[in-house]
């Protein structure tokens, strides 16, 4: 990402678009990784309810994956996976 | 700077001494003159020994100390004689006038001073019980200044009075015309040595 | 159109008072403090009459005071308040924020000294301590000055190329309790004058919404104050603009500072606020006896008009600068240290010299300005000064 010069800033440290913390790809910060195994899921979206950065993805109420621009690897997800034989385990990146 | 007239209030809080320096302030000002009226602001209390002064001259006045050499010293108390030297720094041929029952040359004497300087005096409490029916000097002290230093018309300066005073009590017309009779008595009562 | 000419009778806060009265700010935040109480306490009158539309907000201190009047700021509103010495000591970290999201906030400020000993009366160290802040400061003499100054400062903190605070300064009780005569704009002029605030950003735009003060880290926090910076830039230009604007409805020229028989003078004092009046009346004496004496009195310090300055200046053989508040630098005050800073690469330097004076309202007197005179005088004959920084009028 280029970073713009004081002249093409917004001024005051305004921050004039909306959402745009989208663009800030947090998932560069992650040591571990959630991997997903979509056969042992039964789509409770515990993990959805719980990860702090919405980094489930999920469509008409089926879990899809993970978002690894924005999981953090923070492992709630694999914690909270009620299944004895997790869905979502964490591995080294 | 041609015409200027420096006066100093001495008085007691809660006399009206700041009152009185900015209806005389107002008043010239309506007249046509250039003025300012301010109190010192110190440790005040009802009571405590206070200052205040008016400038009022026929161009702009920029000096913004106060005022050490007065033209007229203006005494709203008399007890404050003794005290306080409320002739320090009075130009010559200036002019003490005294709020007091007493008589010019009595107070005079009471100030012991050496200077060239005329003393008045003028029973502005007792005008002021006999027409406002409070112990309130301080308009009936204007109208005696009127009389000793004529830098405006009497009569003129009392219209503008009235309409200062309008504004100030409005529709409190017994004060307002208190206020006037008052200034009126002391202008004709006030004495000097 | 003809000016207005008609002279009233005011003190220095009523006529700020009036000035903000026609201003008719959407929000004014109110927190008293000696010698300012009275600005507010007027406009307070002035919303109970339904003569404003103004929403007050009463707070419980300065810090809040502050707090509100950005946060109004921010959300797209014309905000003010109005502080003296402690008050803009405890708002003193909000400066930095106001100026930092480059909020056009005109505030009164009734200059007093800073505590301790404690003490209500005027010096110039509350509004010293805040000319790294990021805000405009401008200085007038007297209770027209700081009438006309309130009125500029909204324009100038307004302009799209500034986006800056402004404080309006002016002495405490010497101007803000003294009845003078001064003329008013009339109210519909000053409407026109200040105009609509159209806020580039506010909060409370729904369909564009934005965020104030996000954390911002090294890689982008020197841009947002380098813009700061221009914005201050940009005030040269537009302080004038707004002057020569303003001279229309006014009649009233302003500019940097006020010279005063200076063209020719050789011994000059530099002289803030309303002890410059107090000078004007000794460099008459003086200039009778035929003595080259004249006086400048700046009016804006934030930004510095360095170069306007050393220009005004760069005839004179002695100049005194009176500064009235400490640095404690044990170099000088605030604006001679900053004028000699700006004479650095002037090829031409007069001699300097600095007073301390006026600290916690001592009256100062035409004796005190005679004085000064007169050392300015042995010092040009010296061809030296015998003292580099002097504290006037005090005992030993």
């Amino acid at each position: 990402m280029t970073m713009k010069g004081y002249k093409d800033l917004p001024e005051g440290g305004v921050i004039t678009e909306k959402g745009n913390s989208v663009l800030y790809k947090t998932g560069e910060w992650r040591s571990m990784r959630p991997n997903y195994y979509p056969e042992g899921c039964v789509h409770c979206l515990m993990c959805w309810v719980f990860c702090p950065d919405s980094a489930i993805k999920v469509e008409n109420g089926k879990m899809l994956g993970i978002d690894y621009d924005h999981c953090k690897g923070c492992g709630i997800c694999a914690r909270e996976c009620p299944r004895k034989e997790k869905a979502l385990q964490m591995v080294k990146e | 700077m041609s015409n200027l007239v420096e006066i100093r209030w001495h008085a007691r809080g809660g006399q009206g001494a700041k009152t009185a320096s900015t209806l005389l302030a107002e008043a010239a000002l309506s007249a046509g003159k250039y003025v300012q009226g301010f109190p010192e602001y110190g440790p005040e209390r009802m009571g405590a020994p206070i200052l205040a002064f008016n400038r009022i001259g026929d161009e702009p006045i920029t000096i913004h100390s106060n005022v050490d050499n007065p033209d007229v010293v203006m005494v709203l108390d008399p007890s404050l004689i003794g005290p306080v030297n409320v002739a320090e720094g009075l130009k010559d041929g200036g002019v003490i006038i005294v709020n007091t029952d007493l008589d010019p040359v009595t107070v005079k004497q009471k100030l012991g001073v050496p200077g060239n300087f005329t003393v008045a005096t003028v029973d502005a409490s007792g005008i002021a019980v006999a027409t406002i029916g409070r112990d309130i000097p301080n308009t009936p002290m204007i109208g005696a200044l009127l009389k000793l230093r004529e830098f405006l018309p009497f009569e003129s300066f009392m219209e503008r009075m009235r309409h200062d005073l309008e504004r100030k009590f409005q529709g409190r017309q017994a004060i307002i015309e208190g206020n006037l009779s008052a200034m009126r008595r002391a202008y004709q009562e006030v004495k000097q040595a | 159109m003809a000016l207005e000419t008609k002279q009233v009778a005011m003190t220095g806060n009523e006529a700020v008072a009036n000035a903000i009265k026609q201003i008719n700010p959407d929000v004014i935040a109110a927190y008293p403090i000696t010698p300012q109480t009275d600005i507010v306490q007027f406009y307070s009158t002035f919303v109970a009459n339904g003569l404003v539309d103004t929403q007050m907000v009463t707070v419980e201190s300065e810090h809040s005071a502050m707090s509100a009047t950005i946060g109004a700021s921010a959300a797209g509103a014309r905000a003010m308040t109005a502080t003296s010495s402690q008050g803009l000591a405890l708002m003193h970290e909000l400066l930095h924020i106001a100026s930092g999201f480059r909020l056009p906030i005109a505030m009164p400020v009734v200059n007093r000294a800073v505590s301790a000993p404690i003490n209500i009366h005027c010096d110039h160290s509350d509004t010293m301590a805040a000319l790294t802040t990021g805000w405009i400061q401008i200085y007038g003499e007297n209770a027209q000055e700081a009438y006309d100054n309130m009125i500029q400062a909204v324009k100038i903190a307004e302009d799209p190329r500034v986006k800056l605070p402004v404080m309006v300064c002016y002495d405490g009780f010497i101007t803000s309790h003294a009845v003078e005569n001064l003329v008013l704009v009339p109210d519909e002029k000053v409407k026109e004058f200040v105009g609509e605030y159209k806020p580039q950003h506010r909060l409370f735009d729904f369909d564009n919404p934005i965020t104030f003060g996000p954390l911002v880290l090294p890689d982008y926090f020197s841009e947002i104050k380098a813009q700061e910076a221009e914005g201050m830039l940009a005030a040269r230009e537009v302080i004038l603009e707004v002057a020569k604007e303003y001279e229309k409805i006014s009649g009233r020229k302003y500019g940097w500072f006020e010279g005063y028989k200076l063209d020719d003078a050789e011994r000059v004092i530099v002289v803030l606020s309303s002890a410059a009046g107090t000078a004007k009346v000794v460099v008459d004496e003086l200039r009778a006896q035929g003595e080259k004496v004249g006086l400048l009195k700046p009016r804006v310090l934030r930004p510095f008009p360095a170069e306007e300055l050393v220009k005004a200046l760069s005839g004179a053989k002695v100049v005194a600068v009176m500064d009235r508040a400490e640095t404690f630098s044990t170099q000088g005050g605030q604006i001679f240290t900053e004028l000699r800073a700006a004479f650095y690469e002037a090829p031409k330097k007069p001699l300097m010299r600095n007073y301390i004076f006026g600290l916690g309202g001592r009256d100062t007197t035409t004796a005190h300005i005679r004085t000064v005179f007169e050392q300015l005088k042995q010092d040009q004959e010296r061809g030296s000064v015998d003292r580099k920084v002097t504290h006037l009028d005090v005992r030993v």
